[in-house]
């Protein structure tokens, strides 16, 4: 009786044995892949390290750093209005916004206001960046994604941005215009009426990208519930912008922060999308073209005349002090902290940039993602690598 | 039909040469107009540029400017990439590439082999792709490439049985499984009984067409099913240690195929050589034969790039499930439906 039971325990036992043998020559080791430092799709250096298990992902982390300038440091050694010529390059495709945040903050300490045709003009000249910065991501996202075509388009309409941008301040990409105390030059004769054009062709371009992209049912596929950032989440890794805003948070520092730019005086609505996902991303950056384009053209109809300078003392020294000043760049919250002690030159400069936050999220939203979610995520928070390392 | 009847008695090796001759100007030829029409010029026009515009008059000379900048490029072999593999990887593509052309037929006597098998023939060949893509993937050394390669063994493999599946259909109604004899069937083929433009199988055979026309789009990896070689996610996938000629016949591979396989569906749905109004059996149409099909390759590969330089492509999972629970079960329903009306009718 008991040989067979023998038999077919020993029978089981050499089974189990066998199996843990293929087990152990099956078990696959996972792959580290480094997405970067130089790599298609994260147009400039950003070094992502992947453990990969087949195409999903195990776990990411973000190496920053290649692109430092230090521009903090660099501050320090320049006059007050040499600075915006280095903080220009940070956001590089929406240059003109940097200035802003710094000349607030230093205007703070010098207890100036600028007058009021400077503000609006400024304004107008802030929401042009963020169309010219955010009008490239429509495009981009696509390209991320595998869609040659749209990013030609973003190229195309967003030259006429530039245009106005570069008729108004003789730069295009680094117009270094805001001063402390007002703006370098009044407008141009003729551009009011030229960007009220401009900012129709933006408007076709937007619905036009919601037809090609943001309608095509490969692109909802790719991205609806596709790296879902909670709202919590996202406040707890100090997401801003678009970002926060595509989670479901009603906060805008245009309408809530209340600093010297004139968006109270406009008639806008903050967007926001409760999904959190890549879609609602896109998307609400797509609203906010379209809104910024409403406020360029009220401001367009409704700026003051007057002087654009304040009287403000030759050779500019900004009494001791500190102060913190945040805008609501096109990326997301940009402040500067500027610590003066009196002198013609900053003491200290931090720089809040909103990309060095939003990447932040990466370890968390990309784990257990597939390839090519990572790029479609990464797509969607939109960092500039100038912005993240500055 | 099976024999050749020449007006001068050539020698085998005189044959052979001709037929070699043949071979790349048809592999050549639709893969040079493809580039230069809508790679070059048409995705340019879509994309609110000029597109070359210097080398000839519109650009038309570009291409011989890019195959000699290929040329002269180094031939760059990573140090520790498998080194016979690597090499072989872009000949064994071209393989499958000049195999395909030998089944279609360009007019009533021209072809370079008519077996009662073509069909099934073109189909098998069609695959040997696969493998030198997978040994570009695993020769590289890569890990781009290797995951390029690997998406891309899974990809032509899933549409593989799609297409096969939508050729069934046109197999069917014609009852033939020889290519010449299909281009026949359309050609003297009658809508009830209306023959004036035959019986092209594309007006039966529409989501048959359709089918084949997305499984072509997978097999030929372009967008939207560009995956394998994505280049926002793996840089170029199996392509990306190419450089130099090696590159330059994957890429030539790439766009013969495109144009073969559009030749295909022209065959199957589209008539072939074929145009109506005339009789398929004059000897006109060994003449006009290869213009008629390749203005038709045209017309489909339109279609094809289209697609291309439109859509955003698909993940990895969502391409499989297309394939699986969309394609192949419509495939199927087809060649029911199909079945059932070829023995109603």
């Amino acid at each position: 009786m008991t040989a067979p039971t023998q038999t077919r325990q020993m029978a089981y036992i050499a089974g189990q044995a066998s199996d843990a043998r293929v087990n152990v020559e099956l078990e696959t080791e996972g792959m580290t892949l480094n997405i970067g430092p130089q790599h298609p799709a994260t147009h400039g250096t950003l070094r992502i390290i992947v453990r990969l298990d087949g195409e999903r992902v195990i776990s990411a982390e973000p190496v920053m750093g290649y692109m430092h300038r230090g521009y903090e440091k660099l501050t320090e050694v320049r006059t007050y209005p040499q600075v915006t010529t280095l903080i220009n390059r940070i956001d590089w495709l929406g240059s003109f916004a940097n200035e802003v945040p710094f000349i607030l903050a230093a205007e703070r300490l010098m207890e100036i206001e600028a007058p009021p045709r400077a503000q609006w003009i400024r304004t107008a000249l802030f929401e042009l960046s963020r169309i010219a910065n955010v009008v490239l991501f429509l495009g981009d996202m696509g390209v991320q994604l595998g869609a040659i075509t749209p990013v030609f388009y973003a190229f195309r309409d967003r030259e006429f941005v530039l245009n106005q941008i570069e008729a108004v301040t003789g730069g295009r990409f680094h117009p270094n215009f805001d001063r402390i105390g007002g703006l370098k030059d009044d407008l141009p004769k003729g551009w009011v009426d030229e960007t009220r054009g401009v900012l129709g062709r933006i408007r076709s371009f937007c619905d036009e990208m919601e037809n090609l992209v943001s309608g095509n049912e490969i692109f909802q596929a790719r991205t609806r519930s596709i790296g879902v950032i909670p709202a919590d989440m996202g406040l707890a890794y100090g997401l801003s912008g678009a970002n926060i805003r595509a989670s479901g948070v009603d906060w805008d520092l245009r309408r809530d922060g209340g600093v010297g730019l004139v968006h109270d005086q406009l008639d806008w609505k903050v967007w926001t999308h409760p999904d959190g996902d890549s879609f609602a991303r896109y998307w609400v950056r797509l609203q906010e073209v379209r809104e910024a384009c409403g406020m360029v053209e009220q401001i367009l109809d409704g700026i003051p005349s007057g002087p654009v300078m304040a009287k403000v003392p030759r050779i500019i020294k900004v009494p001791a002090g500190e102060a913190y000043v945040e805008t609501e760049n096109p990326l997301g919250i940009m402040g500067y902290y500027v610590v003066s002690k009196g002198d013609l030159v900053p003491y200290r400069v931090k720089i809040r940039s909103a990309s060095f936050n939003n990447v932040s999220i990466v370890p968390w939203v990309l784990r257990g993602v597939y390839v090519p979610d990572v790029i479609s995520i990464l797509a969607s928070l939109y960092f500039i690598l100038g912005d993240i390392d500055r | 039909m099976n024999t050749v009847v020449t007006a001068v008695e050539l020698a085998y090796w005189q044959q052979t040469a001709i037929r070699s001759v043949a071979a790349l100007v048809a592999v050549l030829i639709p893969a040079g107009t493809l580039v230069y029409l809508y790679l070059f010029k048409m995705m340019s026009f879509m994309q609110s540029r000029l597109g070359p515009m210097e080398a000839g008059p519109y650009g038309s000379l570009q291409l011989l400017a890019e195959v000699g900048k290929f040329l002269q490029k180094e031939d760059l072999i990573p140090r520790a990439a498998d080194r016979v593999v690597f090499k072989a990887a872009p000949f064994v593509v071209l393989v499958s590439t000049f195999l395909l052309v030998l089944v279609l037929p360009a007019g009533p006597d021209l072809w370079f082999i008519n077996v009662d098998t073509g069909v099934f023939l073109a189909l098998a060949v069609s695959s040997i792709s696969v493998i030198g893509i997978l040994m570009a993937g695993w020769g590289s050394a890569s890990k781009y490439s290797l995951l390029g390669g690997l998406r891309a063994a899974g990809q032509l493999v899933a549409y593989e049985l799609p297409l096969v599946l939508a050729v069934m259909g046109v197999v069917i109604q014609a009852g033939t499984l020889n290519v010449q004899e299909i281009v026949l069937a359309q050609a003297n083929g009658e809508i009830f009984g209306w023959g004036a433009i035959g019986n092209p199988f594309v007006i039966t055979q529409f989501l048959g067409f359709a089918i084949f026309l997305v499984a072509v789009q997978a097999e030929l990896t372009q967008p939207p099913f560009d995956m394998p070689v994505a280049e926002s996610e793996i840089v170029a996938g199996y392509l990306t240690e190419y450089s130099g000629m090696r590159f330059l016949l994957f890429f030539i591979g790439e766009f013969a195929t495109a144009g073969i396989f559009a030749a295909l569906a022209a065959t199957f749905f589209l008539g072939g050589w074929y145009v109506p109004g005339l009789d398929p059996a004059s000897d006109l149409f060994n003449l006009i034969g290869p213009l008629v099909l390749l203005t038709k390759i045209v017309l489909v590969s339109f279609l094809i790039f289209w697609f291309r330089f439109t859509y955003p492509r698909f993940r990895e999972d969502q391409l499989q499930q297309l394939a699986w629970k969309v394609l192949i079960p419509l495939a199927l329903a087809n060649i029911v439906v199909t079945g059932v009306l070829k023995v109603v009718f």
